[in-house]
């Protein structure tokens, strides 16, 4: 099972998404909402990783035969 | 081709990771971070392969199965330890790197600790006893 680049391009694409939110709710004055915004965006993101580093892990254990 | 696609991934990531890091450092981590995944999900099933292999020459040999065992273990400790390393050194934690890697080196020698001893054993059974 290769994955391919696609779930590299959403992460760049959601940071540079997040980034741009970020700085027009800044220019809005609304320091608030921006922080709230990157913070949900990392969330996300760090949802997409999780999965993957979980799948890794799985894998890693079915594979050198660690029961535990 | 595996290796074609492995290398461009590489390739993408670190453009990806160069326009993002002046923008948003974490998210450019966690690029890191999915790019050393994919590539460990892409090489795991050809170690699969390798250690199945491995395995049925240790059965032709009579290799006790428990031996065999500490040793596909060990080399996963070594991958996961080497994987985190890498990446908390990447992340800037030199020092947090360098106690994985120790980690990892204190649970090899932990499940070594059987093979260890029955070495030891017989060098012990060699030696006459006055």
């Amino acid at each position: 099972m290769f994955t391919d680049a696609t779930i590299l391009f959403q992460i760049a694409g959601i940071g540079i998404i997040v980034a741009l939110i970020h700085t027009i709710l800044k220019q809005m004055g609304k320091e608030e909402i921006a922080q709230f915004a990157t913070l949900l965006g990392f969330i996300i993101v760090l949802v997409i990783v999780i999965n993957g580093l979980d799948d890794l892990f799985q894998q890693i254990k079915s594979v050198f035969l660690f029961q535990g | 081709m595996d290796i074609i696609q492995i290398v461009l991934l590489g390739i993408i990531a670190s453009i990806l990771y160069i326009v993002l890091k002046d923008i948003h450092a974490s998210f450019a981590f966690f690029l890191i971070l999915i790019t050393g995944i994919i590539i460990f999900l892409a090489i795991i099933q050809q170690i699969g392969t390798i250690l199945t292999l491995i395995q049925s020459l240790g059965d032709k040999a009579n290799v006790e199965g428990m031996y065999m065992e500490t040793i596909l273990k060990i080399i996963g400790i070594a991958y996961i330890a080497e994987l985190g390393a890498s990446l908390t050194k990447d992340a800037g934690l030199t020092s947090v790197a360098t106690k994985i890697e120790m980690a990892g080196k204190i649970f090899i020698l932990l499940l070594a600790v059987p093979i260890i001893t029955a070495v030891i054993e017989s060098i012990l059974s060699f030696l006459p006893t006055t």
